[in-house]
Formats: C-alpha cells, structure tokens, sequence
C-alpha cells in the first residue's frame, strides 16, 4: 500500500526558513529533504513545518536526526510546529524535543528570535 | 566487672559504726579486674583492716591514701559487688569484734539488694537497647521488602521462580528482573556486606544503579563495571556487595553474564551441572575494575539456580556448613519434574536441625526454559480469540498496509485516540522489521499478521521466516552519540516499539520469528 508520496517546499523568510513537509516520512524522504535544506536561507534558524505530514515511521526519525545532525554542525537552530499529539510523543521518547523545540504552528515558531 | 563503692556517711543511722570520714573516703574507688585486691577480698569474705593487708595492689594503695581503715566486702553469689569503705572510728578507737559482726551481718544484708538493683537496672537497659534493635530491624525489614521485586516476570516458555527469607538480622540480600529492550531480562542476584539498615541502604542504592546502567548496556561486564564506578564513591569504606549480572534472551536461551564475586550460579543440564564462572571483583571496593563476561545456554528443560551464600554457609547444630557440595548435589539429583527451591529448603530445614536458627538471609532464584516448543507456544498467551489475520508480501509498504488493516480491526475493537496511534506505529515499525531482517526483503516471502483479542487485551502477532539464526544485540539508540555521528541515525525501530505498546514479546524457532504486541483495551 504506498501512502503519500514526500515533498519538501522551503520558504526563505527574513533570517529563518521554514521547510513545509507534505506526506510520509520514511528513508525516502532523505534526499529531498537535504534538497530543501540546501535551498534555506544563509543562516538563522530553520523550521520544519509538519502540518501535512500524517505518518512517520523510524527510518523518517533517522532521516530527522541525520539532518539535525547537520544544523547542528551548521550552528542553526532547527525548530518542528505543527507536529500531531502522537508525533509530538515520539519526538519526546526519542528526545528529538531536547534538540529541537516544539511549536504548536508556524506563527508560533517565528516568532521566537 | 561493675564495682560499686559505698562509703558510710556521718548521718548514717547506724552510729556505732558511724565515721568521719577523711574528705577523701567519699570518693568511690574502683577495682580493676586484675587488682589481686579483688580476689583477696573475696577470699576474706569479712571486714579487712586495711593496715594488716600486704598486697602489692594500687587500689589498696590509693584506698590507702584516701584514708580507707576498713574495708567491707559487700558479696553476692560470689561475686564481689562493692565495698563499704570506712576511715577511722570518731572516737579513734579500733573496731570492736562487735563492730565488725555489725557490719559483716549488714554487708550480707546490703549486697544481695544491691545485686538486685543492679540487674534490674541492666535489665532495663538491655529491654531498651532490644527495643532499639527491633525498631532498626523492622526499618531494614522495610526497606528490604519494598525493593525485591513484587510479581516475577511472565515470559512465554520459561518458567521463573523467587524465594527469599530474611534472617531475623537482615542480611541484605538483592534480586531482580529488569525488563529491557526487545523483551531480553536482565537478572540480579547480590549480597551486601554488614546487616540492618546500613546494608539495606547500599542494597536500595545497588538496585537503583544496576536498573539505570542495564537500560544503557546489554553487556553485562559494562553494566558491572559502571555500577561499580559509581558506587565506590557513595558505599562506606568497610562495605562492599557481591553481585550476579546475567542478560537472558527468552527467545534463544542464551545468558550474557559477569559476576562481581558473587556465587557462581549453577545450570542443570542433561550432562549435570555446570557453574557458570566469570571473575570479577565486588562492588564498591575500588575504581578500574573489569568484570569478565561469559556465556551460557539454556537448552530446553534447563535450569539455572542462583543462590546467595545464606545457604552455603548455614550451620548445623555441630557446627558444620551446608557448604557447596551439599547443594551441587542437590541440583544434580533433583527430579526436574519437582521443585528445585522446595527441595532446598527441605534440605537446609533438616540441616540446621529443629531449633536451628537462620543466621542470614536466604535468597534463591530459578530460570526454566520449558521443556518443549509446546509449552512455549502455549505461554504465548491465554487463549485469546483470532479477530483477524492475513499475510502480506515482504516488499516496500507492507508495513502500511499492516498498519492500517491491523488499525481497523483495532478500532473496532474500541481502540481510539492516542492508543489507536501508538499501536499503529508499533505495527508499522514490527511489520518492516519482519520483512527487512526476518524476511530479508524477499518479496516472495510473507509475513503472518494475526490480531487476538480477549475481554481486557488485544495482541498483534506478526511472524516472519527468520528462525533459526540468532538476532544481532541491538544497540539501544542515544541522541547524543548519533548528533555527534559515533552512532548510526538509525536503530530507532525496536525502541519506539517497546514505548508505544503495554507489553512486547519475541519468540524464535527453527523456522520463524514471532514478535507479539500487546496493548490493553482499557484507558488507563
């Protein structure tokens, strides 16, 4: 059964971009995701837009700490809104949410310095 | 010996012995016990002048010295209780024969009362510090009671059993069964050194410890080694715990363990019985140590027993130990139909004979591996109705499919909201493991996916074809180590699985492999 296919569309906006997520995140979603990462902005933070993501299983985790990961050695902030109360669980288990902070929706997420 | 001093006073109604004492002749002088003043006052028995005494003595020195003229043993029962230490007559006249008949009939009066006094006294004191001790006992009993584990660990095809009875001391003995990743048990058995409430404090600390590093390591000479660094600098100097630390995969037998100078535990095979030896130091002596690790495999049908030494080095009543080779026999001989731990303590009970007390604590610890794959698949779970089943093609998104037909028949089985959630994640991340690892990616191959229910639970069965060889230790996923790119990214499957669902089994045999998931139908 294959579910939504993947896609990343990155916004600059100001100092920070936002990466809006569509569809299921699992190991396919890597190499776009990178894409969409090498399109932000030169530096601030940049934030990821689950919205429209519905599924996310542990190779999608994985892809998520590889490019944390890379933020990270970039020194910019890597911020998650929109994330589902089950996902936002997930983020808390795996302790994603130590490193990256967890807005309720895109506003909320810019409008941190 | 307590040596009690009485001296007459001027107010003493018995004036014709009445002195004035040298201001000294108040003050008590004591008697050592190696003064031969003493045995010679017992041998008199009498009023003693102290001016026809020759003793090299330096109590009768200072007695002496004191002004002391008369000295009245006071004895009880042999036992040289006081004396009654008088100066000189006022009227500076000797004691008369009279004056002694008065006081050697008065001494034999006063010592027994004062002997009396003295054992009520310490009578009190000894009621007083038995109190103290019991307080401190029922506090040590306490804290001992609510750390051993209160259920045994159910897992399908093994049979687990625990005994353990404190001595009326409290010896400190440990056991427990930690839970860890993909269904493997972790399995302690310890002895802390000294007794009461100290022990029962470092045993409550050496708990604590061994459950936080087994969650970060399934090699068990490292869970040793890292308990010890951080116990050596919180266990008094004079204090140390022995202590068994084996892994145990229900699925396949084996048993990863290393030992910090505990007993070695024994297994029952069909070839008789092998100790199962690593070295290692104890825990909380000192920094750097290394703890062997060595393996073991249960075969079906073989036992493991672990004791801690309360039972090797019970006394009988001529004051032999039960020792090693009394319970080695035990274990060789034992029936295996019947019950090791019973057998043990008949054993032991006859030893120490009727009236033999337990002087420490006795801790024992039995792992069966049932003796056929019959029993096994039969512990997998109590006869819960098939609701579902179907079978799925290894190939990419299978593991959304299982998903989704296992989340409808789980919905319509009540489970909704955050729970429905978690049980599809479960399955999702289940289902692409049985079809990577068990099934290789091979398209051809299916995977088994049944959903059962009873009144209280739902499981979710999902076998694959990779039986018969044995699963890598996974590596339990850390953050840290993977953001700074020591670890992979990857590794999270197994351990979202275990934190979505209320239970997780694995089983394995030549052909398949079985994960079972199992989540409560009630909210709570």
């Amino acid at each position: 059964m294959p579910g939504t296919p993947f896609s990343a569309e990155t916004r600059n906006n100001g100092d920070s971009t936002v990466i809006h997520l569509t569809g299921d995140i699992d190991r396919n979603a890597k190499d776009e995701l990178e894409v969409a990462y090498n399109q932000a902005a030169a530096r601030g933070p940049v934030i990821l837009n689950f919205t429209d993501v519905d599924y996310i299983n542990s190779t999608g985790i994985a892809v998520i700490v590889a490019l944390l990961a890379r933020a990270r050695a970039d020194g910019r902030p890597l911020r998650a809104c929109g994330l589902s109360a089950h996902y936002r669980e997930i983020f808390q288990i795996t302790r994603l949410a130590d490193f990256m902070t967890i807005y309720d929706d895109e506003p909320a997420a810019l409008a941190v310095e | 010996m307590a040596i009690l001093q009485r001296t007459r006073r001027k107010e003493d109604p018995t004036d014709r012995v009445a002195v004035q004492p040298p201001s000294q002749v108040g003050q008590a002088i004591p008697i050592p016990d190696h003064d031969p003043l003493l045995g010679y006052l017992l041998g008199v028995g009498a009023p003693v002048e102290v001016e026809k005494v020759t003793l090299e003595s330096p109590a009768l020195n200072e007695m002496r010295a004191a002004g002391v003229h008369l000295i009245v043993p006071l004895v009880s029962q042999g036992e040289l209780i006081g004396t009654l230490n008088l100066g000189r007559r006022l009227s500076d006249q000797p004691y008369s024969t009279d004056d002694r008949k008065l006081l050697a009939g008065l001494a034999s009066q006063v010592a027994p009362a004062i002997r009396v006094a003295q054992l009520v006294r310490q009578q009190e004191a000894e009621a007083k510090e038995r109190e103290r001790i019991d307080q401190e006992l029922r506090v040590a009993s306490l804290i001992q009671q609510t750390l051993l584990p209160k259920e045994l660990p159910h897992l399908p095809g093994w049979k687990i059993e625990a005994y353990y009875q404190s001595a009326r001391a409290v010896g400190g003995d440990i056991y427990d069964f930690i839970p860890l990743q993909d269904g493997r048990l972790g399995l302690v058995i310890g002895d802390v050194t000294d007794k009461g409430v100290p022990a029962a404090l470092v045993m409550a600390t050496t708990r604590t410890t061994l459950r936080t590093m087994a969650t970060q390591s399934y090699d068990p000479g490292e869970v040793l080694a890292k308990a010890n660094e951080s116990l050596v600098p919180v266990i008094p100097p004079a204090m140390f715990v022995t202590c068994f630390y084996g892994v145990l995969n229900p699925s396949t037998g084996d048993i990863a363990y290393a030992n910090a100078g505990h007993n070695l535990p024994y297994v029952r095979t069909s070839g008789g019985v092998v100790e199962m030896r690593a070295t290692g130091m104890p825990l909380g002596l000192m920094t750097g140590m290394n703890y062997e690790v060595a393996y073991a495999r249960l075969n079906p049908g073989e036992i493991v027993l672990l004791t801690s030494d309360g039972i090797v080095e019970s006394h009988d009543r001529a004051g032999d130990m039960f020792g090693f080779p009394r319970l080695i026999d035990l274990v060789t001989k034992y029936d295996l139909e019947q019950d090791l731990i019973s057998i043990i303590l008949a054993q032991l009970d006859q030893f120490r004979g009727e009236d033999g007390e337990q002087e420490d604590d006795v801790t024992m610890v039995t792992i069966r591996r049932s003796s056929s794959a019959v029993e096994s698949a039969v512990a997998f779970g109590e006869d819960p109705e098939v609701v579902a089943s179907f079978a799925l093609g290894s190939a990419p998104g299978a593991e959304r499919e299982a998903m989704v037909r296992v989340a409808s028949v789980a919905a319509e089985l009540g489970l909704e909201g955050e729970r429905l959630e978690r049980l599809k994640t479960a399955v999702s991340e289940a289902a692409m493991n049985a079809c990577e690892h068990g099934n290789k990616g091979d398209p051809d191959l299916p995977i088994e996916v049944s959903v059962l229910a009873d009144s209280n639970k739902i499981l979710v069965r999902i076998r694959d074809h990779g039986g018969g060889r044995s699963i890598p230790d996974p590596v339990i996923p850390n953050l840290e180590a993977k953001l700074a790119g020591e670890q992979s990214p990857r590794g999270w499957g197994l351990f979202l699985i275990e934190k979505m669902v209320d239970a997780m089994r694995t089983s394995t045999d030549d052909q398949y492999h079985t994960i079972e998931l199992e989540m409560s139908r009630r909210e709570d």
